[in-house]
């Protein structure tokens, strides 16, 4: 018995659902809308809650070959395949190969006058005939509060609702009901007393003059759902829903590395620049060249043979290109090529989920190897940063998953804006994060560039000075003067004090020298002098030393004469006198 | 003087005792205002559900009034006769 027992229990563990086809939706319902049971969509008006049903049938008879019924209390069939036929959804086709019916439903309390009781066994019968005439598997029921304003008799029809509900259920098909939303309440009339399963609330935004639509599963009995709310978007392809959460963080990483196009920046990379398919962000005020850093990217992208996509949302192409030209970078040739392309558009233009989809479309049509958006702060003036950020978190998701080399400029005001960046969490949702700032001396600007981080590779810690020069970006080399980095004037400053002090050492040298040769020189004399004294001493003592000699050799001479002469005659008188 | 027959046409579905109640008093009505100018088609939408979606029927049971136009429809067991006669324009008829 439990071995009977066990597949059942893995069997109920997940409600079983039915997927609906539109994009988004069956990931945040975890698999789709519940099998066999109702689900209320409500919305106010312009929500696209017709367009979702219509989308849930179709999608329905196309992806998973289940035949569906529409019945409409609002528009006819006719006006329903013609509001459709723009997504590509062809209702009449569908129809006649017998896997969809559209059954209008006409309700005018003008025609109809009530006395004594009833039922709505009609309804019943017609909905059952459609649904057994295709073996439908899907209803749609758009949108049936209509019947609070054909009939009188509330009590009758709420009781009669409940019943539909009931025996769809039975039938054991999925259905949606659409509702127009109420105000404090979900619907107008209170449906979702009686669709308990899942019911899905639509919501249609303005704020600032962009709309923005987003989508919320309030309840999804027996399942767990995403429950946040979701922005989605009526594309020329249906409803696509964005869930945030796409990214399961299973991407595939390259050890690869690519330049950033500033080859004085990569060498501040310790592994010589940006790893392929990461994500970049460059920060900074106003008029620290991040368009042109981000130019350089996708000049060096477009160099490497990669296919590039930059989306402007500041300047036209034509105002980029010629921008870029003055500084070196020649873009032109690869947008000829087609190599590189450059989507300009307003930021104001278009709600938040608009341009994300309208990336997303380029991106899959275009099919680039490199995405610049320059710059993603502009579009904080359609949202709000929070959604900002949650449009973000998305498309580096999806830049992410598909390994394109992304980079994002960001206007940042200040110190303080750098910490919005930082509580927005835009920080760190990129790889590596490049700040460009002012770097305000006396009297004037320069432009500094610092990593503020950079996942998985070792970087430079400085503050580089750095030139927009006509032949792209130059790094000055780090100057570092007595009260920390030095740039701008101060470093010319410095450079001349340097060369003063060079020559001033120079000169100095040059003086020693010069003393030395005349120290020399007096030296030099000075010997010559005292030689001289030396020789004419040095004579004087020869000659007296001399004469003495002579004196003795005489005295001698004339003492042997006298010895000589005494020993014969005593001869004594000239020399003894003398001696 | 319009002679034209009347057209009538009641929506049943099944032998539910609101039906048979609507028949009944249908049938009654016609004999008092219309002896002998109309006709009375019974349709059985269980038997016969496509015929549902071409009178717009929901409601059950319905009387649905084909001729003379313009085309009503009464809903309920037409147990409130006044209601019946002034919905079905039959009291002016009846006079003239």
């Amino acid at each position: 018995m439990p071995d009977q027992n066990l597949p059942r229990i893995v069997e109920f563990a997940q409600l079983p659902k039915s997927p609906t086809g539109i994009e988004g939706l069956d990931e945040i319902t975890e698999g789709g809308l519940p099998l066999g049971r109702p689900t209320l969509v409500c919305g106010s008006a312009g929500c696209g809650k017709t367009l979702l049903g219509i989308e849930f049938l179709v999608r329905g008879i196309l992806d998973y070959d289940e035949p569906g019924v529409l019945m409409a209390f609002e528009e006819t069939a006719a006006e329903l395949a013609a509001n459709v036929a723009s997504l590509g959804f062809d209702l009449v086709q569908l129809q006649a190969d017998k896997k969809l019916r559209l059954d209008h439903v006409h309700v005018d309390r003008s025609e109809i006058d009530e006395t004594g009781e009833y039922d709505l066994e009609g309804l019943f019968i017609r909905l059952g005939y459609a649904i057994d005439t295709i073996g439908a598997k899907r209803v749609v029921l758009d949108t049936i509060e209509s019947l609070f304003s054909g009939f009188p008799n509330e009590a009758v029809l709420r009781s009669e609702i409940r019943r539909l509900f009931r025996w769809l259920k039975d039938k054991g098909v999925t259905t949606v009901i659409t509702a127009e939303r109420g105000e404090g309440t979900l619907t107008r009339q209170g449906l979702e007393e009686y669709v308990s399963d899942c019911v899905i609330l639509l919501d249609n935004r303005v704020i600032d003059q962009v709309t923005t639509r987003r989508l919320r599963i309030v309840k999804y009995r027996g399942s767990t759902h995403g429950t946040n709310e979701y922005p989605y978007i009526i594309t020329e392809d249906g409803i696509s829903v964005l869930p945030v959460t796409s990214l399961k963080l299973e991407h595939k990483v390259s050890d690869e590395v690519i330049s950033t196009g500033v080859a004085d920046l990569d060498g501040m990379f310790r592994r010589g620049g940006l790893y392929k398919g990461s994500s970049t962000l460059i920060t900074g005020t106003a008029g620290t060249a991040k368009t042109t850093l981000g130019a350089a990217f996708a000049l060096a992208a477009c160099q490497r043979g990669e296919r590039c996509l930059i989306f402007a949302f500041e300047e036209s192409p034509a105002q980029l290109l010629r921008n870029m030209a003055t500084v070196g970078l020649d873009l032109q040739p690869f947008v000829a090529s087609g190599q590189l392309r450059i989507e300009a558009s307003r930021p104001t233009l278009n709600g938040l989920e608009r341009h994300l989809v309208t990336i997303h479309k380029l991106i899959g049509d275009f099919k680039p190897d490199t995405v610049v958006i320059d710059p993603i702060s502009n579009l904080v003036s359609v949202g709000s940063l929070s959604e900002v950020r949650s449009m973000l978190t998305r498309l580096v998701d999806f830049l992410k998953v598909q390994g394109i080399n992304a980079l994002f400029t960001a206007l940042i005001s200040g110190e303080r804006g750098q910490r919005e960046m930082t509580e927005e969490g835009i920080s760190s949702l990129v790889d590596t994060w490049i700040h460009v700032r002012d770097l305000e001396g006396v009297g004037e600007r320069n432009r500094g560039i610092s990593i503020l981080k950079a996942r998985g590779m070792g970087h430079s810690n400085q503050v580089r000075e750095f030139l927009v020069t006509e032949h792209g970006i130059r790094l000055l080399d780090v100057l570092v003067g007595p009260a920390g980095i030095i740039t701008g004037a101060s470093r010319l400053t410095q450079h001349i004090q340097e060369q003063a002090q060079i020559l001033a050492a120079e000169q100095e040298a040059e003086r020693r020298d010069r003393e030395l040769e005349r120290k020399r020189r007096v030296l030099e004399a000075t010997i010559a002098n005292l030689r001289t004294e030396f020789e004419s001493v040095e004579d004087e003592l020869r000659r007296v030393n001399s004469e003495e000699q002579e004196r003795y050799d005489t005295q001698q001479q004339g003492r042997r004469q006298l010895s000589r002469s005494f020993s014969a005659q005593s001869p004594a008188a000239p020399n003894g006198s003398g001696a | 003087m319009d002679e034209e027959t009347w057209e009538l046409r009641l929506y049943v579905a099944g032998q539910t005792a609101k039906s048979m109640q609507a028949l009944a008093n249908l049938k009654s009505y016609c004999e008092q205002h219309l002896k002998g100018r109309y006709q009375l088609e019974v349709v059985d939408l269980l038997l016969h559900p496509q015929l549902a979606e071409g009178d717009q029927i929901l409601a059950i049971p319905t009387l649905v009034r084909k001729v003379p136009a313009p085309i009503r429809k009464i809903i309920g067991d037409l147990s409130n006769k006044e209601r019946v006669l002034v919905g079905l324009d039959l009291r002016a008829i009846g006079h003239l």
